[in-house]
C-alpha cells in the first residue's frame, strides 16, 4: 500500500515539476520576446510578435493557477535557482536572427512537448489552439530566412539548447522536423549570469514593496 | 484644377480630402510634417514604456503594459502608412527620425524613473493625446481622420489601464502613493507643455487648414477640466500653486515654460539623443531583415 | 507590395474598409492583419487585397443634367398646395 502511494506521489511530483517547467519556459520567452515590442524590424512584425510574447505569458499564468493558488507568487517570488525553465528561453538574444530561429525552435519542440502532456494537462487543448498561429508565425519567417546564412548559423548555434527544451526520447523527433542532427542537448538545470540579471530586473519593482502589496 | 483659395474655402466648409484628390502644396507639405510628427512619437512613446515591460510587478500588469505598447506601434505603422501615401515613404520618415531631423512630442524626451511613471504616463499622458485625437477626428484630410478613430478606440484602453495602476497604488503603501505623487511633481511640467503655446487659433496654419480643429489652449483647458479634479479626489497634489477654477470655468495655472518646450522639441531633452541612438541602432542592426523580407 | 484591408465587425456586416499594411505576400499579410485588425477581438473576418487588384472607379458625368434619376429632380411642393387646395372645395364635375 505504501508502495503505490509512494510512487503516486512521486508522479505527482514529477508532474507538477514538468508542467512548472512549462510554465517557466512559456514566462520566460514570453518575457524575452516582449523585449521586442517596439524595436522589431518592421512595424507590422512588432504589433505580430508583441501578441506571441502576451500569448506565452498567457499560457504560463494559466498553468502557474493549476499549481498555485498564487500566479504572480509562483511566477515571481521564487530564487534564480528554483525556476525550471529551459536554458534556450533564458538566452539574451539581441538580433533579429537569434531572436526569431528562437522562435521556430521553440515552436517545434514546445508542439512535441504540449502532445505529449496532452492528457494531464487540462489546458493543453487550448494552449495548442493558440499555438497554431505561433507555428504558422514561425514557419513564415523560417521559409523566408532559410537562404540566409545569418539565420542557419544562429539556429545551428541555438540549436543544442533547444534539443534541452525536451524529453530524451522525444529529440529524435524533435531532430526530424527540424532536419538538424541530434547533438549533445544543454539541458535544464543550468541558471546562469543572464538569468539572475533578468530575474533580477522582473522583481525589482516587486520587490520595492512587502509581499501581498498591491499593484 | 488647382484653385488654392476654392480649396481652403472647401476644407473650412468640412469638405473631405482624399489621397487621390488634388490639394495645394502648402497643405500636402504641412499635413505630411503634422502626420509625421504624430507617428514619430508613437514610436518614439514606446521606449520609456518598454523598460517597464520587463519589470512589470504581476502578469496581469506586464501584459497591459505590453498591450499598451504593442497598441502604440500600431498606431505608429497607421499612420506611417497614411504618410506614405501622401508621398513620403516610411523609410524616409525613420531615417529623418534617427537623423534628428524630425520632431516627436515633449513628453517623450523625458526620462521614467519609476512604476508611479509608468501609471501617470498611461493616465495623463494618454489623457492629453486623447483630447488631440479626438479632434483630431475631424480633421480635413479624412485617411487621417478614418484612422483617428481606431486609435483613440485603443487609447481609451489605456487611460484605464493607467487609472487602474494609479489607483492601486493610492490605495496601497504609503511608500506607493509618494511613488505616484514624485512621478506626478515631475510629469506636471511636461504635461503644461503637451498641447503647444497658446496661438490663436486663426494664426495657427494647422487650423486654418482644418487639419486641426481644436486651438492649444482649449485642449489645455479640456485636459485640465477634465483630469484636475480626478487628481485632486484621489489626494493628490497638483505642483502648481496658481492652479485654480476661475469663476467663468476657465482654469488659471503658472505659465508653462516656453523655452524649455521649444528646447526639448528641437531635440535637446535629456533623453533625446539617448534614445534616438538605440532607435538608430536597431534600426541599422535589422537593415537585412528589411531586404530579406521586403525585397520581392 | 501594399495590401488593403477590410473587416467585418460582425456577422450580418458588410465588410468595411479598415487600412492597408505593406507585407511581401499574402502570408505575411494575414500573420500581420490578423493581429492589427483582430487582436481585440474586433473583427469576425478580413479581406485581404493587394492594392494594384483594386479597380478605382471616380468620375462620372451628367451632361445633360438627368434629374429624374435624382431626389431633387422632382419639385412637389407647389402642385401638392394647390392639389390640396382643390380638394377642400367643391368639385367641378367631368363632361363625359
Amino acid at each position: 500500500m505504501n508502495e503505490h502511494l509512494s510512487r503516486g506521489n512521486q508522479r505527482m511530483a514529477d508532474r507538477a515539476e514538468t508542467l512548472l517547467g512549462l510554465a517557466d519556459d512559456e514566462l520566460v520567452i514570453g518575457w524575452r520576446d516582449s523585449e521586442w515590442t517596439g524595436i522589431a524590424p518592421m512595424l507590422e512584425e512588432d504589433v505580430a510578435f508583441s501578441s506571441i510574447a502576451q500569448n506565452e505569458i498567457g499560457h504560463a499564468r494559466a498553468v502557474y493557477e493549476l499549481l498555485a493558488d498564487d500566479a504572480d507568487a509562483l511566477a515571481f517570488d521564487r530564487s534564480p535557482s528554483e525556476y525550471r525553465c529551459a536554458p534556450l528561453v533564458q538566452l539574451h538574444l539581441l538580433d533579429w536572427a537569434h531572436t526569431i530561429a528562437r522562435r521556430w525552435l521553440y515552436e517545434v519542440a514546445d508542439e512535441i512537448r504540449i502532445a505529449a502532456l496532452r492528457d494531464e494537462l487540462p489546458v493543453a487543448a487550448k494552449i495548442d489552439r493558440e499555438e497554431v498561429y505561433h507555428r504558422l508565425h514561425a514557419e513564415m519567417w523560417h521559409e523566408r530566412l532559410r537562404d540566409e546564412p545569418r539565420f542557419h548559423d544562429a539556429a545551428v548555434e541555438l540549436w543544442p539548447y533547444a534539443l534541452g527544451v525536451v524529453l530524451p526520447e522525444q529529440r529524435a523527433e524533435l531532430s526530424t522536423r527540424v532536419r538538424l542532427d541530434e547533438v549533445e542537448a544543454v539541458e535544464r538545470g543550468i541558471h546562469d549570469e543572464a538569468f539572475a540579471a533578468l530575474h533580477e530586473e522582473m522583481t525589482m519593482v516587486r520587490r520595492s514593496a512587502p509581499a501581498g502589496a498591491q499593484w | 484644377m488647382g484653385d488654392e483659395q476654392a480649396f481652403l474655402e472647401y476644407v473650412q466648409g468640412g469638405g473631405q480630402v482624399e489621397a487621390t484628390d488634388w490639394m495645394p502644396d502648402e497643405y500636402r507639405a504641412k499635413l505630411i510634417k503634422f502626420i509625421e510628427m504624430h507617428g514619430n512619437s508613437e514610436l518614439m512613446g514606446v521606449l520609456p514604456e518598454r523598460e517597464w515591460i520587463l519589470r512589470a510587478p504581476t502578469l496581469q500588469r506586464k501584459l497591459a503594459l505590453t498591450a499598451k505598447v504593442q497598441d502604440e506601434v500600431g498606431h505608429a505603422q497607421l499612420i506611417y502608412r497614411v504618410v506614405e501615401d501622401l508621398g513620403k515613404p516610411r523609410e524616409r520618415c525613420l531615417a529623418d527620425l534617427v537623423d534628428g531631423k524630425a520632431k516627436f512630442h515633449n513628453v517623450f524626451h523625458y526620462p521614467t524613473r519609476t512604476w508611479g511613471d509608468v501609471g501617470v504616463i498611461a493616465w495623463l499622458v494618454d489623457a492629453a493625446a486623447i483630447i488631440s485625437q479626438k479632434a483630431l477626428l475631424k480633421c480635413s484630410y479624412a485617411p487621417y481622420a478614418r484612422i483617428m478613430k481606431k486609435i483613440c478606440w485603443e487609447e481609451s484602453f489605456h487611460i484605464l489601464h493607467g487609472r487602474d495602476v494609479i489607483l492601486a497604488m493610492v490605495t496601497g503603501t504609503p511608500e506607493q502613493f509618494e511613488l505616484v505623487q514624485e512621478a506626478l511633481n515631475r510629469w506636471w511640467g511636461p504635461l503644461m507643455q503637451f498641447h503647444g503655446n497658446p496661438i490663436p487659433k486663426d494664426e495657427d496654419p494647422m487650423y486654418v487648414w482644418r487639419i486641426k480643429s481644436q486651438g492649444n489652449e482649449e485642449a489645455r483647458q479640456q485636459f485640465l477640466e477634465g483630469y484636475v479634479p480626478q487628481i485632486w479626489e484621489l489626494g493628490l497634489a497638483v505642483p502648481d500653486p496658481s492652479l485654480r477654477r476661475s469663476d467663468d470655468g476657465t482654469w488659471e495655472y503658472t505659465e508653462p515654460d516656453w523655452n524649455e518646450l521649444k528646447h526639448v522639441v528641437t531635440g535637446h531633452g535629456p533623453k533625446t539623443e539617448e534614445r534616438l541612438a538605440f532607435r538608430r541602432r536597431f534600426l541599422e542592426q535589422e537593415q537585412w531583415v528589411h531586404d530579406a523580407v521586403l525585397a520581392a | 507590395m501594399i495590401w488593403e484591408v477590410f473587416r467585418r465587425e460582425r456577422k450580418g456586416q458588410a465588410f468595411e474598409h479598415a487600412g492597408s499594411l505593406v507585407a511581401p505576400d499574402a502570408e505575411f499579410a494575414e500573420a500581420w492583419a490578423r493581429e492589427q485588425y483582430g487582436r481585440r477581438g474586433e473583427s469576425v473576418g478580413l479581406w485581404l487585397v493587394p492594392r494594384d487588384a483594386i479597380r478605382d472607379v471616380e468620375d462620372w458625368s451628367d451632361e445633360f443634367d438627368l434629374k429624374y434619376r435624382r431626389v431633387d429632380g422632382y419639385s412637389i411642393k407647389a402642385r401638392l398646395k394647390e392639389a390640396r387646395e382643390r380638394a377642400s372645395q367643391p368639385r367641378e364635375p367631368a363632361h363625359g
